[in-house]
């Protein structure tokens, strides 16, 4: 139904499938059954940052338990891992590996920031040390507010991402950044300069909003 | 002299003298062969947050631990440098982010003693009360997160989650948040406790000791437990004096001292209580220290709830905002779950510290490390860095 079709074509191929299953006959796209088994069965990194990481520990255990959406195998290593969760304060001493953690995880690759602090620093953005937001190195897939999060709110993110991942195109334009071969996979690590990180973000990946004076 | 005090007094004058600066040493043997260098960290499932060791092997051994901060430094001293008293509480939250209440606690008594404002009795007991959870709820999740690190998995993890759960519905029911609790002021509480909530407590209070039960039956004797942690990390009690370690680390290797019993703050001179000591200082000890203050914190829960009086939560007199104590320094501490948590604030009249400086049990007790690594394998170091109980908050601040 998404690869591009189009839309007359889709009506038909929707209704081609619906007939088919009153038969008892399945049929589903390659495209849907491979979003399908990914969005099903991620992997995050463990990795803990500060506080929120007690929280994304709670997330996976008993009362919460991640593991109904199939998230329950936290990985050590990045080499096994498809999400990265940045669960607390990224301070500029930790920047670097956050990103050359990133950098080591294969494609398809997912972020989620955990927390005021992933975000924009949050309640220690006025630190010396503290890098105000990760999306400033690495493309972030989903958004948690709160300080920490609640594990209902990482629940609602997971789902969030795995609506993004279910929707995912293969072909076409619009599919996303790993499909393309000439894009590359890693980003610049940043590294400690005189007085700051360098580059202080990768324009790449770093969209401020921009306030529109009227 | 107090009874608690006195072995100490004996253990104090056996301390040696310090060794100084110590100069990093080329990764090389006394033979001059060429010595393994592993980096353990920052990230690394069992150092509990960003935590980095430059450890150097011989073989399998451990020669050389250098411990590497300041990963998750994030100016807490400085922000509360620049805020007025009541802004830093909230930052005192996410210190030790598993233990908030007391780390609320610690602060406000500095601030109490720096400009002399009294606490009104109820006020007194729900500090108590409130932590006392917070202490079996560290324990609990230490204990845990060390068998982890120990390599059984999650499953002790869950059970003492489970329990950690029931307790931060209790907070959440009192302040409004499971894990950022932000509910001491100087002077009181923020708000005060229902009638349920006490009940509640009481309730969890009953049954925790059947959870504590079934904990030790599955751990105490356990092979793995055993093994892995028995006569592995230990701390001989004048190396634990003189490095300053204090809480649970420094009870197991028999030292007696606990801030509550010495300066007997809030109203803990009323409880009955015993402080459980260690005898060897090893891992195993460490593990049993948690497991008997859990026994020891349900029965002052036990007697806080049974006594608790009525009355106002927070002195009348005791301004929030705008405090501007006169110049002069305090140093409030209390015993938080991983130790003695202090805080020394220097004022000099205006609305917020000249000096704000929190002295952190976990990085106190993390300085001997390496002494208690040395000629053990690296799967030891994981776990004698799992029964420090840090947090990484804490240490970096």
């Amino acid at each position: 139904m998404r690869a591009g079709l189009g839309g007359v074509m889709d009506e038909e191929l929707k209704n081609l499938k619906a007939e088919l299953s009153k038969h008892g006959v399945f049929t589903t796209t390659f495209e849907e059954l491979y979003n399908w088994g990914r969005k099903n069965s991620v992997w995050p990194l463990t990795f803990g940052l500060a506080c929120c990481a007690i929280e994304m520990i709670a997330t996976t255990m008993a009362r919460y338990d991640l593991a109904r959406f199939g998230a329950e195998v936290f990985r050590a290593s990045p080499r096994q891992a498809d999400l990265i969760i940045v669960s607390g304060t990224v301070t500029k001493k930790m920047a670097p590996q956050v990103v050359r953690l990133y950098n080591q995880m294969p494609e398809p690759k997912y972020v989620i920031a955990m927390g005021a602090c992933a975000i924009s620093g949050g309640p220690f953005r006025d630190g010396y040390n503290v890098l105000k937001g990760i999306d400033r190195y690495i493309p972030v897939d989903v958004h948690i507010p709160g300080c920490p999060p609640r594990p209902e709110a990482l629940i609602d993110a997971f789902m969030t991402l795995q609506k993004k991942i279910d929707a995912q195109q293969l072909t076409g334009e619009d599919r996303p950044r790993h499909l393309k071969e000439d894009l590359p996979s890693e980003f610049p690590v940043p590294e400690y300069g005189e007085h700051d990180l360098e580059p202080p973000n990768n324009a790449e990946v770093w969209n401020p909003l921009k306030v529109i004076q009227k | 002299m107090s009874p608690e005090t006195a072995n100490l007094e004996e253990i104090v004058a056996q301390v040696p003298p310090a060794r100084g600066v110590v100069e990093p040493l080329p990764p090389v043997n006394a033979e001059g062969e060429q010595l393994l260098e592993i980096s353990m960290g920052p990230h690394h499932p069992s150092t509990h947050g960003v935590f980095r060791m430059n450890v150097v092997l011989e073989g399998e051994q451990v020669v050389r631990l250098k411990p590497v901060f300041g990963y998750l430094h994030r100016n807490h001293e400085k922000i509360a440098e620049n805020a007025a008293y009541l802004a830093a509480i909230p930052y005192t939250d996410r210190l030790d982010y598993l233990c908030s209440m007391t780390n609320n606690w610690g602060y406000a008594l500095a601030v109490e003693k720096l400009a002399g404002i009294g606490v009104p009795e109820r006020a007194e007991y729900i500090r108590v009360i409130v932590a006392e959870l917070t202490r079996l709820q560290n324990h609990a999740s230490l204990i845990g997160f060390l068998m982890q690190d120990m390599g059984m998995s999650g499953t002790p993890l869950m059970y003492a989650f489970r329990e950690r759960e029931k307790i931060l519905d209790l907070f959440e029911s009192l302040s409004g948040a499971r894990m950022m609790c932000n509910y001491m002021r100087f002077g009181g509480v923020r708000v005060d406790t229902s009638a349920e909530w006490l009940r509640q407590v009481r309730e969890l209070n009953g049954e925790f000791p059947r959870f504590l039960d079934e904990f030790e039956s599955l751990l105490a004797g356990n092979e793995i437990l055993m093994g892995r942690a028995q006569g592995v990390g230990v701390l001989s009690p004048e190396l634990a004096v003189s490095s300053g370690a204090s809480g649970p680390m420094l009870r197991a290797s028999g030292v007696n001292y606990d801030v509550r019993k010495v300066d007997g703050y809030g109203v803990y001179d009323r409880f009955s209580f015993r402080v459980p000591l260690g005898d060897h200082g090893d891992v195993y000890d460490r593990y049993m220290m948690r497991v008997l203050e859990m026994r020891e914190s349900v029965k002052i829960l036990e007697q806080a709830v049974r006594d608790i009086p009525a009355g106002p939560i927070m002195d009348p007199k005791a301004r929030l905002r705008g405090l501007r104590p006169k110049a002069g320094e305090a140093y409030g501490r209390i015993e938080s779950p991983k130790g003695e948590l202090g805080f020394y604030l220097i004022s000099d009249g205006t609305g917020n510290p000249y000096r704000y400086r929190v002295r952190p049990p976990s990085l106190i007790n993390l300085t001997v490390l390496e002494d208690m690594c040395l000629g053990r394998g690296v799967a030891d170091v994981v776990v004698i860095l799992g029964s420090v109980d840090i947090v990484l908050g804490e240490v970096d601040r």
